[in-house]
């Protein structure tokens, strides 16, 4: 038998004879709080549960380890399958049959006693399962799989078992959901009326004087914002890389902002801008008599806000388009009789329209996924994210509703993320060729550059209104009424003073920035760390069922944040894994939303770096996990770079899936600057934005320093040169 | 891990398949290499040479067969736990070592101090002429030199079995023979046992105690190189090693394992090698044709080459073009010329149509 299978069998082990079998009340486990009344029902181990507590149910799950215990002395380990595989699944059965309010299905009440109750799992149950997990895979290798390397078959397994819990199980609770009732029944009928409600699909609009149904008001919001970010990405495009333009490098500065700002602030600075009270409102009132009035709430609100916020993704993806174009296709087209123009609608446009269809594709799902600005700035225009939302925390509490607006906004994105794939996918014209290409590009037609010129032009000095609104709305007592100068809103937030005790931080953010920060470091290395993992195995690897795997990985990109979120609250409120309320729920939600970033990376270098450097360090006596540390991962540091810093990133801003799952002692800084915006304490608001944007510069600078440059020393570029240059 | 000498191993391959989906990249192969010998797995690409060598290598798992090393089963056993190193045709140096780090990968990774790593990393560098290039970068290296490394590189660890696939490959023409000459030189002074990918037949006949021919996932033969080069077992290797003409045949069994073959207007004694009466084809190897002024097989010069040590002409005959190579000849001859060819006594072999 091998170490790491004593260890896994000790580990689990220890499981079953001393650690807390049930997830503890308060702080965890690292207080010592539950020590003081260990053991006892709550915090006892399995074996403790068993024996006093009356919970002889936990024999099922436990009894399977002694027949490891017993076939690692006896039969090696290929029997290991077997028994693993049956104490795993006793393990989920008797974890889903019996829950808080006792055992979850009518036919089993009547075979246990009334008092048969259980909380979720804590960290006994889990270990256990975790050693069930790796014994099981080391078993598999004995046997074979995976060319018997027993890192690969616990990895697979290990990542095919987080997905599977955190991303495929809440969101088929959420389906099941979705047909009960509110006593928890099936009831089909239900779902179909719930549905098909006017709520949703209702055209009333269009003829009478009622509002249409949320589903229509998410696809024409969609739609035009898709349609006019694609429009502005494609001017910015066209300008950057077809005329003497001479701010380039400013425009490329100006598409990195977006990334770093949490999505519902470009919406703040909107209503401090154009609001009732707003600046230019002010300004635009006091000259020219305008009357002040609620114009930005609702759709145009909401509409300029997504187009300022996904114009620069829109302009991330076409400008490698129009730079794909080679000029040598258009200069053929000029020496052939075509005009400029003829030459840019039958040579050039027909090039750049699959690339322009991407654009509209992904602007499309951000506005259906997009949450912070319709919840800002959305008034009585309601979208599926926000309504969703209100059916969770609102009056009507209905989860079920909730399920069903989700499951429709699901369908929306998955649909288009479909098509996507299906439609575009095998039709992007790469003519970016190996060959030099030394033509010029043509001139832009007049026409076609001056309408370049005005968009950006106008895009430009709005994004720069917007941004001087959020760096310096902090510092003025109220934007748009009094402009006194004011340090007031930063000392609401983040006030400190010296106490008795040392350092008293006293302003009312700093617990959400400090679970913020603390929450974004955690889960940025571990999403990296899974992402690369997972990128490895699906290019690495051969395994059945790869495809599925890999749509997997990719699946939780497709899902909307609030579908998250919902799913998230309707899956782990209840044991056998329960979450909710933890700091640890917030930590797997963002490092399973963020996993395929990671994964594309990952993806991306790997196909640049050599096969055979893996099998060489192989043959030469490495497992495979020490080839990942020491041959493949120091390759890999751009795509670890990359994310790190998005992983990072996407923690700090997100507000769609945590507004969800934040508790009183777990608040994110998002969701906490939601609340002040909707309680109307817009200086706080944005003067806490504004230190979480310069944190996350800092931060990226951080990462860029630790993870450091890749040490490659390429001088003599010879006939053995090795195809590892980076799409980093 | 410890990295003990344990001596070179043989090397068992016991009906070996390997598939992927429906494609059989090896079919039911079967042979033994002794410890201490260099043998090449030859063919054309796509013959299953290179996944025969990687199933020994364990960076592929047999689908159904037994592999063994050392008279060890290893079927099942990862790459790391065979005691097997390979060099590869791409070198594979690790791209952010040094040639110092690089060849001292092995015996780090199995738990070597860093000293000790060292030392045998300097060891098998000098033994590979390579002591001076320590601190370099791969990236920094000729081709050749980085070639060595990976040589260097498989050696620290005092394989049972080296694995060498297809090494020359990225070298140039001049180097390829003095690397060549390095390899075989090396496997007879440390008796290693050598398992070596090519599809270079000249190669393979230069470097090998014994050759495998591999053609469509299965061993076409294998033998020492004179007796596949003089013994064709079949068609396939005739023509894969040194060019044979096969030329239509009738045969006729006569006593004592010989058979009387009819060649046009000609008539051979030959050895029977179990072919029964009836059509055949015989392979001639291109040195093995001679020119004559009359009798034998009558023909016109359709092409001719001068390459310096040699000439080489195409013969247009009844039987078809034959290809061959005269060595030493006074004269050229020229095209459009009428010639006859006759056979040699070596080099002329009949094989199963």
């Amino acid at each position: 038998m091998t170490r790491a299978s004593v260890l896994w069998l000790s580990l689990g082990g220890i499981a079953i004879a001393l650690l807390p079998w049930y997830g503890l009340e308060g702080d965890g486990l690292l207080s010592s709080d539950w020590l003081r009344s260990y053991p006892d029902a709550s915090t006892g181990p399995a074996l403790y549960q068993i024996a006093a507590a009356g919970r002889s149910w936990l024999l099922l799950p436990v009894l399977p380890w002694l027949g490891l215990a017993g076939v690692a002395a006896t039969r090696g380990e290929r029997a290991f399958v077997t028994w693993a595989g049956l104490g795993m699944t006793l393990l989920l059965v008797e974890g889903f049959a019996i829950i808080h309010s006792g055992p979850a299905w009518p036919w089993l009440a009547a075979l246990l006693s009334s008092d048969a109750k259980q909380p979720g799992l804590g960290y006994g149950g889990a270990l256990l399962g975790l050693s069930y997990l790796m014994l099981g895979s080391r078993g598999f290798a004995a046997r074979g799989f995976c060319k018997g390397d027993a890192f690969t078959v616990s990895a697979i397994a290990l990542v095919v078992s987080l997905i599977a819990l955190f991303v495929f199980f809440p969101i088929l609770t959420m389906l099941a959901s979705a047909g009960q009732n509110n006593n928890g029944a099936w009831a089909p009928s239900v779902f179909i009326d719930k549905l098909l409600s006017a709520a949703i699909w209702g055209v009333g609009c269009i003829a009478r004087g009622v509002s249409c149904g949320v589903a229509w008001n998410t696809i024409f919001l969609a739609i035009v914002a898709g349609a006019g970010a694609t429009a502005l990405g494609l001017a910015f495009a066209l300008l950057t890389v077809r005329t003497g333009f001479q701010w380039k490098r400013l425009l490329r500065l100006l598409t990195i902002l977006p990334i770093i700002t949490p999505p519902f602030v470009i919406g703040l600075a909107i209503i401090l801008l154009f609001g009732r009270a707003g600046a230019i409102t002010a300004l635009l009132s006091d000259w020219f008599d305008i009357p002040r009035s609620r114009w930005v709430y609702g759709l145009p609100g909401v509409l300029l806000a997504q187009l300022l916020a996904f114009a620069p993704i829109a302009f991330m993806v076409l400008i490698g388009v129009v730079q794909g174009v080679a000029p040598s296709l258009e200069e053929a087209s000029e020496t052939l009789g075509a005009s400029r123009w003829t030459s840019f609608r039958r040579v050039t446009w027909p090039l750049i329209r699959p690339g322009v269809a991407n654009a509209f594709l992904l602007g499309f799902v951000e506005s259906m996924a997009d949450f912070g600005n319709p919840l800002v700035l959305g008034g009585n225009y309601e979208v599926l994210s926000t309504k969703v939302f209100f059916a969770v925390v609102g009056a009507s509490h209905d989860q079920g509703q909730a399920a069903v607006l989700a499951i429709v906004l699901l369908a929306f994105t998955l649909g288009a993320f479909y098509a996507q794939h299906r439609w575009l996918g095998r039709r992007v014209y790469t003519t970016v060729t190996g060959k030099g290409d030394s033509g010029l590009p043509i001139p832009l037609p007049t026409g076609v550059r001056a309408a370049c010129y005005g968009v950006a032009a106008l895009w430009t000095l709005l994004t720069l209104a917007i941004y001087a609104t959020i760096l310096l709305g902090g510092f003025v007592r109220a934007l748009g009424r009094d402009y006194t100068f004011t340090f007031d809103h930063y000392l609401t937030g983040f006030s400190a003073e010296w106490g008795p005790r040392g350092l008293l931080l006293t302003g009312s953010a700093w617990d959400s920035l400090w679970t913020t920060l603390g929450v974004s470091a955690v889960s940025a290395p571990l999403t990296a760390a899974i992402g690369l993992v997972t990128a490895y195995l699906l290019t690495r690897q051969r395994f059945a069922g790869q495809r599925l795997f890999e749509f997997g990985t990719m699946l939780s990109f497709a899902i909307p944040g609030t579908v998250v979120g919902v799913s998230y609250i309707l899956a782990f409120n209840v044991p056998p894994v329960e979450l909710t309320g933890t700091a640890l729920i917030l930590v797997i939600c963002f490092v399973f939303r963020n996993m395929p970033v990671g994964v594309r990376a990952g993806m991306a270098m790997l196909a640049q770096i050599d096969q055979s450097l893996d099998e060489a360090s192989l043959t030469l006596g490495a497992r495979t996990g020490t080839t990942l540390r020491r041959v493949v991962l120091p390759l890999l540091k751009p795509a670890m770079v990359t994310a790190l810093v998005y992983s990072f990133v996407r923690a700090m801003t997100a507000v769609s899936a945590v507004i969800f799952l934040v508790s009183a002692q777990h608040n994110m800084a998002t969701a906490y600057i939601v609340g002040r915006a909707e309680a109307g304490e817009f200086g706080l608001a944005i003067a806490y934005s504004s230190a979480l944007i310069v944190i996350m510069l800092a931060a990226i600078a951080l990462i860029q320093l630790l993870v450091g440059e890749r040490r490659l020393g390429r001088r003599a570029l010879g006939a053995g040169e090795l195809a590892i240059e980076g799409a980093g | 891990m410890a990295t003990t000498h344990r001596g070179a191993a043989s090397v068992e391959l016991r009906h070996i398949v390997k598939r992927y989906g429906p494609v059989t990249a090896v079919n039911d192969v079967s042979f033994t290499i002794a410890a201490g010998t260099l043998v090449t797995l030859l063919g054309p690409s796509g013959c299953g040479k290179t996944t025969t060598l990687r199933l020994i290598a364990g960076l592929e798992t047999a689908t159904s067969g037994q592999l063994l090393i050392g008279g060890n089963d290893v079927t099942t056993l990862s790459s790391a736990d065979r005691d097997v190193s390979m060099v590869f045709q791409s070198y594979a140096l690790f791209p952010h070592m040094t040639v110092l780090e690089n060849a001292a990968y092995g015996p780090s990774v199995r738990g070597a101090s860093k000293r000790e790593a060292q030392a045998l990393a300097d060891e098998k560098l000098a033994l590979v002429g390579l002591e001076k290039l320590g601190e370099r970068l791969p990236a920094e290296l000729s081709g050749g030199q980085q070639q060595r490394v990976a040589v260097a590189r498989a050696l620290v660890l005092e394989p049972r079995v080296l694995l060498f696939d297809e090494p020359l490959s990225n070298l140039d023409a001049k180097l390829r023979r003095r690397v060549r000459e390095d390899i075989r030189d090396l496997q007879q002074r440390l008796g290693l046992t050598v398992v070596y990918v090519t599809h270079d037949q000249q190669e393979a006949l230069a470097v090998s105690d014994r050759v495998i021919v591999m053609d469509h996932a299965v061993v076409a033969q294998s033998g020492t190189p004179r007796e596949l080069y003089e013994e064709p077992a079949s068609l396939f290797v005739a023509d894969f090693i040194g060019d044979a003409n096969l030329i239509d045949v009738m045969v006729r069994p006569i006593d004592g394992g010989l058979a009387e073959v009819s060649v046009g207007p000609m008539t051979l004694r030959l050895r029977r090698r179990g072919i029964d009466a009836g059509p055949a084809k015989i392979a001639v190897r291109p040195e093995s044709l001679l020119f004559r002024t009359e009798g034998g097989l009558p023909g016109t010069i359709a092409k001719v080459a001068y390459l310096g040590t040699h000439m080489e002409y195409t013969v247009a005959t009844a039987l078809g073009d034959i290809f061959v190579i005269e060595r030493g000849a006074p004269t050229l001859r020229e095209v459009r010329a009428k010639v006859a060819l006759a056979f040699a006594e070596r080099g002329v072999t009949l094989v199963r149509g």
